[in-house]
């Protein structure tokens, strides 16, 4: 059974009261709240998310509700809670949705050690995955949404699984976060994308989640040999080129966007040498969308 | 349910998904995840286990051996910094790493700690801001209130790693009820095999030590995870000749026998840690009364348990903030206790509140 089969009211109610248990692979979570902003966004970028049965194992109890007091009605917020624990501060209550989205990041980011996680949009096609590596701004969410539009299948937007062993990527398929103008750009150039909820004043702006393709969530099991690095930068206005990137920097953008690297230590200085070893670095300059599409398959896939 | 599978590894066998759901929370709320993982490693019990409880072992098993390789880095600088100067004696979880105790596998801690003479106090900390060692509080009371009433000096942390070192000057605070005789446990530290210059205590004195400060110090947020280190000293040092007749001597001799009383009482009681014969009655010399132990008993049983909800009844906060207030009772007298806490109450800290994961200028979650 699928989230997409629950009535929207029994999923509002679901959630308020014993949790939703779902499969977001390779892991398990259960959500509870009672916001309603945290049952749309669920119920329209999750549509296709597998419900687990009861007593399955969790990975990730997580709960979002108000806080006790006053800030429950004076401007009013919502806490994250991890189980008993709760890691951040509170966020406006709008925020509910992104905040879950970003809790998650966190916590899987916290307890998978077993590989290094590197905050990277993940795509794949023919068996081989490209990781796209960089902080917000340089338009790593936005080609990632439109490489899958353009039929990419989607491994993660925000988190590379790396076991640096085998060069393997575990895809852990979630809602594409689009931020500011980019929620725009995928509206005009795919209609059939479909949004969830926007929260108009985030830190990082206006924010919009896209529902992953079905076909990526269905294929979450399938890990994929990682084969390119690739650094995007969008410049407006500017031709889509690929140039090459030394291993050096390609390594030290790595390092930096590792979100376990302090937790690894030098594991994941050892993850990441081999990881880059392995792959082909690029640089990737983009002023278009459509464009970009078009030259990561004539580039990438014309020469495997 | 944790601690019944910490004293019975072999318990594991069978667990279905929903128990093992409740022992991973609570392993992980208690900071003992890389302890169980270690233990179910030992065992050989890891492939019986599900994915997905194996999963977050395999992770936290990672994530202990990596801690272990910073634990011994960050040492071995330390003690290039202090040669010279003062030997580096090691407390606590450092020391269980290099003495190479098997409770030192899989066991996560924030700081180093370690033991300098009261009359090197000044030279150590020189020498130690030279190499980068800061203080982390910056508050004149808070740094008199350390130096004078405590046994250890505000944390530092260094600047560019921002490990967080505890320097103590005592093995207990020098105003507490309980004074240990902190010189004579310092005089028979040992040296470390292979590694000139660093210094642990002694086997009965490291007990001693982990006993004084789980029962003295009331912080008990991680003292399941302190229990069971107790439990791992008992059984490893336990197999050594002369370990536990020396164990009541010493606590007599050093002053830190209502300590030990209680280490092998609640070990033996919690973890199912075997006590030599004879030793638990010999050890009766450091009970309180009949009433208090009964206290005692029905706080520390609470106190004691993962810190968890699925582990916690009615009593455990009570019983929690009880021990805490008991610990800053035996650390001072009572002018100086009510001095400090009206110092505290009418004084705003300068600290932020502090956020339970990072600083609030690091907040962990990522947005993008």
């Amino acid at each position: 059974m699928k989230v997409s089969d629950l009535g929207r009211k029994n999923l509002a109610f679901r959630l308020a009261r014993g949790g939703l248990a779902l499969r977001i692979s390779p892991f398990t979570v259960r959500i509870r709240s009672g916001i309603s902003e945290v049952a749309d966004g669920i119920a329209t970028c999750y549509a296709d998310y597998e419900l687990l049965p009861d007593g399955a194992f969790i990975d990730f109890h997580i709960r979002l509700d108000p806080p006790s007091g006053l800030r429950r009605w004076f401007r009013p917020q919502v806490v994250f809670h991890f189980d008993s624990a709760q890691p951040f501060y509170p966020l406006p209550y709008e925020q509910a949705f992104p905040f879950l989205e970003w809790g998650l990041n966190w916590c899987i980011a916290q307890t998978t050690l077993q590989f290094v996680v590197v905050h990277s949009a993940v795509v794949e096609r023919g068996g081989d995955a490209v990781i796209l590596p960089g902080p917000a701004g340089t338009g790593k969410s936005t080609l990632c949404a439109g490489l899958v539009m353009a039929g990419w299948r989607l491994l993660s937007d925000e988190l590379a699984l790396i076991d640096a062993r085998t060069g393997l990527v575990t895809p852990v398929p979630r809602p594409i976060s689009l931020k500011n103008e980019s929620i725009d750009v995928i509206r005009i150039a795919y209609p059939d994308a479909i949004l969830g909820p926007v929260a108009p004043h985030t830190r990082k702006g206006r924010l919009a989640h896209l529902r992953p393709p079905a076909d990526s969530v269905a294929r979450a099991g399938e890990r994929a040999r990682l084969r390119w690095i690739v650094i995007p930068h969008y410049v407006p206005d500017s031709q889509a080129a690929f140039s090459p990137c030394p291993k050096g920097p390609a390594f030290m953008r790595l390092a930096g966007d590792a979100f376990n690297y302090a937790g690894l230590g030098e594991f994941a200085f050892q993850d990441l040498v081999q990881t880059v070893d392995r792959c082909e670095c690029l640089n990737f300059q983009y002023g278009r969308i459509d464009e970009a599409a078009i030259s990561f398959d004539r580039t990438l896939m014309g020469h495997s | 349910m944790l601690t019944k599978v910490l004293a019975d590894i072999q318990s594991i066998t069978g667990f279905d998904e929903s128990q093992w759901d409740v022992v991973v929370r609570q392993a992980r709320s208690a900071v003992l995840l890389s302890r169980l993982a270690s233990l179910t490693k030992a065992a050989g019990l890891l492939p019986v286990i599900p994915e997905g409880p194996r999963r977050h072992l395999e992770s936290a098993a990672r994530a202990g051996a990596a801690h272990g390789l910073s634990v011994r880095r960050e040492t071995l600088l330390l003690l290039e910094s202090m040669r010279g100067v003062a030997p580096l004696l090691l407390l606590k979880g450092a020391a269980y790493e290099f003495a190479g105790l098997p409770t030192a596998e899989g066991r996560l801690f924030g700081d180093l700690d370690i033991l300098v003479p009261r009359d090197k106090l000044e030279e150590v900390e020189s020498v130690l801001m030279r190499a980068g060692w800061v203080t982390t509080s910056h508050n004149d009371y808070d740094q008199r209130y350390y130096r004078r009433w405590m046994h250890e000096l505000p944390p530092l942390q260094q600047i560019s790693r921002g490990t967080i070192l505890d320097v103590h000057h005592a093995i207990s605070p020098p105003t507490g009820r309980i004074r240990a005789d902190s010189k004579a446990m310092m005089d028979s530290a040992v040296p470390v095999d292979k590694v000139d210059g660093l210094y642990v205590l002694a086997p009965v004195d490291m007990l001693l030590h982990s006993a004084t400060h789980l029962f003295q110090e009331g912080e008990l947020d991680h003292g399941l995870r302190d229990l069971v280190d107790i439990d791992g000293l008992l059984r490893h040092y336990g197999a050594r000749p002369g370990f536990w007749d020396q164990l009541v001597p010493r606590a007599q001799e050093v002053g830190l026998a209502r300590p030990l009383f209680y280490a092998l009482r609640y070990a033996a009681m919690i973890l199912d840690t075997p006590i030599r014969q004879g030793v638990m009655s010999a050890a009766k010399v450091g009970a309180p009364t009949r009433p208090t132990q009964a206290l005692m008993d029905f706080l520390y049983v609470r106190a004691l348990r993962p810190n968890h909800p699925t582990s916690s009844d009615g009593w455990t906060p009570v019983a929690r903030w009880i021990l805490y207030v008991r610990a800053h009772w035996l650390r001072m007298p009572l002018p100086l206790l009510a001095y400090h806490l009206t110092r505290k109450a009418l004084v705003k800290s300068d600290r932020q509140v502090e956020a339970p994961v990072g600083q609030p200028d690091e907040r962990p979650a990522r947005e993008a």
